[in-house]
């Protein structure tokens, strides 16, 4: 919604401009349904001429028509009358007037990657000079640096008060400079681009520091030297920032496998049940995140961005009622023999995926990010995106929320109990059958959690839990069982080290690798990275 | 499920006896049985169920003109559950129990070669609708998806071109399988043919079911800045489309600046996607859902008037896709030629098969070869938009014949017919 805003006062504020300048509305245009034709062609080629004649004519008052080629809401009629449809509201392409109903037939004026980049600088030179300095950014961004667009940088960047904007089109005209005869403003621009960390302005400056195959004036030299300085300058930033990512990387699939795990050292680590269906738990955690995301959508549009914040609560109750029935109608009955347990709930894992099936299809469904949960922070070349920021904010936070109840509150400590010695416990009157189904409760609670936060970066479909069951195992044993810590060092330690490695092994070997280390590490230690003490653990 | 199997059962078990009853009176015979072997449950269970569902309604739409011969056509629907080697015993149970004159089904490589020996020995006919890598060509297989030559290599062809952005880089990425593997062999072949160093192509694999990407697409990023325009050739197949295209999304890889070409992800895929930081980035096929012509509106038509009739879920997102349509042109094909052949024999049928003609949803008249049991087929690369459908930027002039022994592998030269 906000960026639908955005786009419109976007559009809305160069139209008024160009309307101030040139007076009357009427004759404000200067382009005309002949400097258009060229769009309806079905040649790429003759839309590329027509788009560059529209840029030629440097009118503002074009904005709407380019911006709605790019978006794709520009539409032709048989009888070959351009309009633009956006959000129903519906307009004509050459003299902006509203249109009062649709044409029954109409198609979309379609365009290719090669006329989008192209339609995308052109907007970006009308924009270089907008009052919103937001807008000013993204134009920056866009222009390709060339000796073409030197001067229009150049006016660009002496007109410009935002200090980010500024940054990005100081780069830019210094990049613009490099291809300058000129060796002073080479040896300038070189000085200032040292400081980039764009692979695109190391290939730039690449391209300077390799020596002429005849002799070398002591000007050409200069430069030579200065290049190859500022190439190792950026590459060791760019090497630097390579490690910060695969640390980034590592961390945020470190916080998702903790996610994933956290409900399964619950039920595994403090009940000592081996519940296959665990996985189930995210998928039915994923599948309320969905429904809230549909009840949004058909009853608060307005609100729909903040239907995750819903989803959380939602998709908690739901996984933490339906373990609860679970603990109370099936596992229940099963504490103490583990390889019953393990095939009872791999059946009710089945079981919940064919329910699943056939109640949503087989197809995945989707669910979609938030607007403030797309994109990322761009630090130059490495971005690190939102979703994955939010998800490692997340996991931290429920994992802080489990240690507090675990260690704060009288359930907590009642579970802590019956893990170290349930019959002691029950002697001393702790209800133990009451405590198994909070504790389970919680456990699978905390799973649909993690499947609220999966369904934002993966699918959601019937088969979403299945894929992540191993993982968790994986990460409870090695962390050791009955021990939170120990799975938070796993979760992480495995995320990194997985990430470290792929880099250079490639993905499917990489997960060979872990399975392996796993299994020689329990087998020189069984009870995994940390153990509960006692006497009476091991009974 | 449990409910049907037992409803089939007891069907069965009524049938037999009234067929015993009537000994004599050939009651079988008033219809044809046509199997259907496609997976809807495990992994699989995302893409082909849809083409089931196609099956169904195209028998149906046959049914209700009348039938083949006079007779009703008769689905036999088994569920091979995303398992190989239980797809050669559905298989075997569909030709020798069920005695179905051909089957419809398969979706992976992996689990065609698991049924090809079966058909191979029972001499029975399979129509695979599913584009692949090559590499084989049988008797009793009729192939109405895509060889190579007819999506993978005029695919690069165009991101070499100027419109294309007229790419010198590539990255092949896939699942780790048959057909992206034996697909990225062709196509690196394909690409130093063309003059590509061996330092511009990277090549990676990631497994079935794979959902963390943050890496890869760092590679990808680090690969394409070290200069000249980069392109992503991606055969990753299945689920792991949806995490591939989030990561690509958020990560703020564009498509104009290196787009990303899929020869797996057509309009099904994508619905569990957001699509519009995806616009853009492109897919090849035979057909795409917004082609528009007569046959096409009416097969959507079709589709979503059946998908409401039988109340399949999320009806009102249902879309049509390239493997559909091959399942829908590969029926009506087999019911023209088994009108021809005057008989349902596989041996006659096969020889009616050759050179077969259909005017399909994708506006051409698809034409089955005389030789090589592959069709005819139109290539068109299309732009994913933000709706999740595709706009059409490139296509053939007209269809175009199948290799399905690709030149670029060494010793192919004389593999091209049967």
């Amino acid at each position: 919604m906000t960026s639908a805003l955005g786009r419109l006062r976007a559009l809305a504020v160069p139209l008024v401009l160009a309307l101030m300048f040139l007076g009357s509305g009427q004759s404000a245009f200067a382009f005309d349904a002949e400097m258009v034709s060229g769009l309806l062609s079905e040649e790429a080629s003759d839309k590329a001429d027509a788009i560059e004649k529209i840029v030629a004519s440097g009118d503002p008052t074009t904005l709407g028509l380019l911006a709605a080629l790019r978006d794709g809401t520009l539409r032709v009629t048989p009888d070959k009358k351009l309009f633009i449809k956006e959000r129903g509201v519906l307009k004509d392409a050459i003299s902006g007037a509203d249109l009062e109903a649709e044409p029954d037939e109409s198609e979309k004026v379609t365009i290719n990657n090669r006329l989008r980049s192209q339609v995308d600088s052109a907007i970006a030179g009308l924009r270089i000079f907008s009052k919103d300095a937001k807008e000013r950014l993204v134009a920056a961004k866009a222009i390709e640096p060339s000796i073409d667009t030197l001067p229009m940088l150049s006016k660009a960047l002496a007109a410009e008060t935002d200090a980010k904007v500024r940054e990005v089109l100081r780069l830019a005209e210094a990049s613009a400079k490099l291809q300058s005869p000129d060796v002073a403003q080479q040896l300038a621009a070189i000085e200032s681009l040292a400081a980039s960390t764009d692979p695109k302005v190391r290939t730039q400056l690449q391209a300077l520091t390799s020596p002429p195959s005849g002799t070398e004036t002591p000007e050409a030299a200069k430069v030579r030297t200065a290049a190859v300085e500022a190439v190792a300058a950026i590459e060791r930033r760019l090497a630097m920032y390579d490690i910060v990512g695969r640390l980034f990387t590592g961390v945020s699939l470190g916080s998702i496998l903790l996610l994933v795990a956290l409900g399964l050292a619950i039920t595994y680590g403090l009940l000592g049940v081996i519940n296959m269906a665990h996985g189930e738990m995210l998928m039915i955690g994923a599948y309320a995140t969905y429904l809230t995301q549909q009840v949004f959508r058909s009853h608060f549009p307005d609100h729909i961005d903040w239907y995750l914040v819903c989803a959380v609560p939602v998709s908690f109750a739901i996984a933490a009622a339906i373990g609860m029935l679970l603990e109370r109608t099936v596992i229940r009955w099963l504490y103490g023999r583990p390889l019953e347990t393990l095939l009872a709930t791999w059946g009710i894992s089945l079981f919940l995926i064919q329910l699943v099936r056939q109640v949503f299809g087989a197809q995945n469904v989707e669910v979609a990010n938030p607007s403030w949960m797309s994109g990322g922070i761009e630090l130059t070349n490495l971005v690190l995106p939102y979703n994955r920021i939010v998800i490692i904010g997340f996991s931290a936070a429920v994992l802080l929320l489990v240690w507090l109840m675990l260690t704060r509150t009288r359930l907590g400590l009642f579970i802590r109990g019956v893990t170290q010695n349930r019959t002691m416990a029950s002697c001393v009157g702790v209800p133990t059958g009451k405590v198994d189904l909070m504790a389970f409760g919680l456990g699978s609670g905390i799973g649909g959690l993690a499947g609220c936060a999966l369904s934002q970066i993966g699918n959601v479909g019937p088969d979403l839990g299945q894929s992540y069951i191993i993982d968790s195992f994986m990460v409870v044993v090695l962390g050791g069982v009955g021990q939170l810590l120990g799975t938070v060092y796993a979760a992480l330690g495995l995320g990194v080290v997985a990430k470290f490695l792929e880099p250079f092994i490639g993905a499917v070997p990489t997960k060979i690798l872990i399975l392996v280390l796993i299994i020689a590490f329990i087998q020189k230690r069984p009870q995994g990275l940390f153990a509960l003490k006692g006497r009476s653990v091991e009974s | 499920m449990n409910r049907r199997h037992v409803l089939k059962a007891a069907a069965a078990a009524v049938a037999g006896a009234w067929m015993l009853s009537s000994a004599g009176v050939a009651s079988a015979a008033d219809t044809i049985k046509i199997g259907i072997l496609h997976s809807l449950s495990g992994t699989m269970a995302i893409s082909e169920t849809a083409l089931k569902n196609t099956a169904l309604m195209t028998i149906e739409e046959i049914n209700a003109k009348g039938g083949v011969l006079g007779k009703k056509l008769e689905a036999v629907v088994v569920d091979p559950a995303s398992n190989w080697p239980l797809f050669a015993e559905k298989a075997r149970q569909l030709i020798t129990q069920d005695k179905v004159a051909v089957v419809f089904g398969c979706w992976t490589s992996v689990s065609r070669k698991s049924v090809l020996p079966v058909f191979e020995e029972l001499d029975s006919l399979l129509f695979y609708p599913v584009q692949y890598e090559g590499e084989e060509l049988s008797q009793n297989v009729f192939y109405t998806g895509a060889a190579p030559n007819q999506q993978a290599i005029p695919a690069v062809e165009y991101l070499m071109s100027k419109d294309g952005g007229g790419a010198k880089r590539f990255v092949l990425l896939g699942t780790d399988y048959v057909y992206p593997r034996t697909t990225n062999k062709i196509l690196r072949a394909f690409l130093k043919s063309k003059g590509v160093a061996e330092a511009d192509i990277m090549e990676d694999y990631t497994p079935f079911g794979h959902s963390d990407y943050q890496t890869i697409i760092a590679k990808i990023k680090k690969f394409a800045g070290e200069g000249k325009k980069t392109a992503v050739i991606s055969t990753i197949n299945g689920d792991s489309n949806v995490p591939f295209y989030k990561e690509l999304g958020n990560q703020g890889l564009k498509a104009t600046d290196v787009p990303v070409v899929a020869f797996s992800v057509g309009e099904e895929e994508l619905r569990g996607v957001d699509t519009k930081p995806l616009v853009g980035h492109l897919a090849a096929w035979n057909y795409f859902m917004s082609v528009k012509n007569a046959e096409n509106t009416a097969f959507i038509k079709q589709y979503k008037a059946w998908a409401k009739a039988n109340n399949l879920p999320n009806l009102d997102t249902v879309v049509t896709n390239d493997p559909m349509e091959a399942t829908y042109v590969g029926i009506h094909m087999w019911k023209q030629a088994v009108e021809k052949a005057k008989s349902t024999d596989v041996d006659k049928v096969r020889k009616a098969m050759a050179g077969q003609t259909f005017k399909a949803p994708s506006g051409f008249v698809l034409k089955m070869d005389e030789t090589n049991h592959h069709l005819h087929k139109p290539v068109m690369i299309g732009e994913v938009q933000g709706d999740g459908q595709f706009d059409v930027v490139w296509k053939t002039k007209g269809p175009i014949r199948a290799q399905p022994w690709s030149p670029f592998i060494p010793g192919n030269e004389t593999k091209q017919k049967l």
